[in-house]
């Protein structure tokens, strides 16, 4: 039973690591109506800045800063640049542009940094475990992803439901025609949007640094699941992604953990672990396939149309 | 005054055709061997350009083909089946009954929904491959020899087999021409203009989609028997979601609504690839630029550009 809720915990981490990409994704995706591969290029970015930020000024915490920052301006930058040149075109030519992005970044980081991938190392406290229950530890470190992230979704619920900036974000999203043709400054709404959802992807990528991976190409894994998500949760929406991202990363947490388990009261050993190896890869497609079937608009679609 | 885009197009296949009279003479066989590549690419990106350009389905999935197709041939030679005859047909066959499973689910969506459906089907199979610890898993099962045809050609002749690789390129653009400009196909393009006043005038757009996208799948299939013999070897990396996205690039670069579009995307996209990187550390320095440049200015692809822009 602990170990169930442990790996509940992991989930709900997960799912709050895919929230920070979806988020972003799903803005960008319902006020710009941009498909937008190179978001895994900015998930990369903020490890990497984060990585090299915290060897130069030998703090974690500074490092994290410093690169959500960079992260935020590198979006903003490319939105200026290149982005919005791709507004109002089909998505097939947004998939064309920045799936190009995607390869530029991938080649741009091979070459800034070198081939072989970085580490992050992280405040010695941080490598504890705590006491979350009587008899189950958790390492401290991951209770501060899951609490980081509530905290961003939080900070982002107030900004979408209380600011005059969301009130805009939602407006975009439910009807982009008409907030433009109020008067609103749509450029400047859109770059801002993109510099959140890079600051987001940035966070994303710089706290898994530690436990999972700094390398080139690390994004493109996590971008798809980050898809699936904002595709079963409804695009444009941000509580569609909370919940989805919460039942992706259970979804997928708890069946790669008990999948094979589960299989062997069925079939050998052997062919319970190939087989759920397999069939726990593909749990997360197979609820958004089950998602779209009952539901093709997803789970919370935003806009009015 | 001749149209240009017929003169490009006759002088590609012309090129295409010389290209083993210039390997022989010159002794370079890697010209041949990219070439190979090139044509059987150009197979799969006019598979998909079939259901994307005319039909308005975009499939981020289409790679999933390559890989059933490659993957049939690759077991079924580790199981003792080395007949092209039985392996072959049986490729294609797989690959339209993929096609089959995933159009019912997924025609059903539209848009970027229909895009990542598509693309959830192939990351199943992708996973599906690498499971597959009896063929390789995710480091590939090399095929020790070629699917055999009796006499009838030698695949193991690498003039012969580019040559077939050729030849049934060619008769697939014929058999798209017809498709396209037959009934059925004037069905499929009213469909992506406006779907609603096709199914109000009384087509089941639904089920004629579903042919066309099977019709693809199985294109793509063979296009896969094809690569697997033409690299040795199979792995889950031919259906890895960013050879979908090489496909999509390669139809879009040349021009979707071209017979001759995915060839010249191919050509285009393979050689640059190739060029850029024997030029450079670093090509995707330049190629990913260059993929963005192409999305923004340039409406139409390559035969667009050749033929003038036509439409807005």
């Amino acid at each position: 039973m602990l170990y169930f809720i442990e790996q509940c915990l992991n989930g709900i981490q997960l799912g709050m690591l895919l929230f920070m990409l979806a988020a972003g994704l799903t803005l960008i995706f319902g006020i710009m109506d941009l498909v937008n591969l190179a978001h895994g290029s900015l998930y990369m970015l903020g490890a990497y800045f984060a990585a090299t930020f915290a060897q130069w000024t030998d703090s974690f915490v500074l490092g994290a800063l410093l690169a959500l920052v960079a992260t935020a301006a590198v979006g903003m930058a490319l939105e200026v640049v290149a982005i919005r040149r791709l507004y109002g075109r089909n998505h097939l030519d947004h998939v064309l542009g920045t799936f190009g992005l995607l390869l530029f970044f991938n080649e741009l980081v091979r070459l800034i940094w070198g081939p072989a991938g970085l580490t992050l190392s992280l405040p010695s406290e941080m490598l504890n475990a705590v006491q979350v229950l009587p008899g189950l530890f958790y390492p401290l470190y991951r209770l501060v992803i899951i609490g980081v992230t509530l905290a961003v979704a939080l900070l982002l619920y107030v900004l979408i439901m209380r600011t005059r900036l969301g009130m805009l974000i939602r407006a975009g999203a439910s009807n982009r025609e008409m907030v433009g043709a109020l008067g609103v400054n749509i450029k400047l709404l859109y770059t801002i949007v993109f510099g959140l959802g890079a600051a987001l992807a940035g966070l994303a990528g710089l706290m898994q640094a530690p436990i999972l991976t700094v390398q080139i190409g690390m994004g493109e894994n996590i971008l798809i699941a980050a898809f699936v998500v904002v595709t079963i949760g409804g695009i444009g929406s941000i509580r569609g992604a909370f919940v989805a991202s919460l039942l992706v990363g259970l979804a997928d947490t708890i069946g790669r953990t008990f999948m094979p388990d589960i299989l062997h009261a069925f079939l050998s050993e052997s062919a319970a672990s190939s087989l759920g190896r397999a069939l726990s890869s593909m749990m997360i497609y197979l609820v958004m396939a089950l998602v779209l079937i009952v539901r093709p608009e997803g789970l919370f679609p935003a806009t009015s149309k | 005054m001749v149209d240009p885009r017929v003169a490009i197009n006759v002088g590609l296949v012309v090129v295409l055709v010389l290209v083993p009279v210039y390997s022989a003479t010159t002794g370079d066989t890697f010209a041949l061997t990219l070439f190979t590549r090139v044509v059987i690419l150009a197979l799969a990106a006019l598979s998909l350009n079939l259901i994307m350009g005319f039909g308005g389905m975009v499939s981020f999935g289409h790679a999933a083909y390559l890989g059933i197709g490659g993957y049939v041939v690759g077991i079924l030679a580790k199981e003792g089946i080395g007949s092209g005859f039985v392996q072959w047909p049986v490729a294609v066959a797989a690959s339209a009954l993929y096609a089959l499973v995933v159009g019912v689910l997924s025609l059903r969506t539209r848009g970027v929904y229909f895009i990542m459906i598509t693309l959830a089907f192939a990351q199943m199979i992708y996973y599906v491959a690498i499971g597959l610890d009896r063929y390789g898993g995710d480091d590939g099962l090399t095929l020790y020899h070629r699917s055999r045809f009796g006499g009838l050609v030698d695949l193991n002749n690498k003039t012969m087999f580019y040559y077939l690789c050729l030849v049934l390129l060619l008769a697939s653009i014929y058999l798209v021409w017809r498709i396209v400009n037959s009934r059925f196909g004037m069905v499929i393009q009213g469909a992506r203009s406006n779907d609603r006043r096709m199914r109000a005038i009384g087509f089941p757009t639904f089920r004629y989609r579903l042919v066309c996208f099977v019709i693809a799948g199985a294109m793509c299939g063979l296009a896969g028997a094809l690569l697997a013999n033409h690299t040795d070897f199979i792995s889950p990396a031919m259906m890895h979601w960013t050879r979908s996205g090489d496909l999509i690039v390669m139809a879009v670069l040349g021009g979707m609504q071209a017979m001759f579009g995915p060839l010249i995307g191919a050509v285009t996209f393979l050689l640059l690839e190739e060029g850029l990187s024997r030029g450079t550390e670093f090509p995707n320095l330049i190629l990913g630029p260059v993929l963005l440049l192409v999305a923004i200015s340039i409406r139409g692809g390559i035969d667009g550009l050749i033929g003038g822009v036509r439409r807005g």
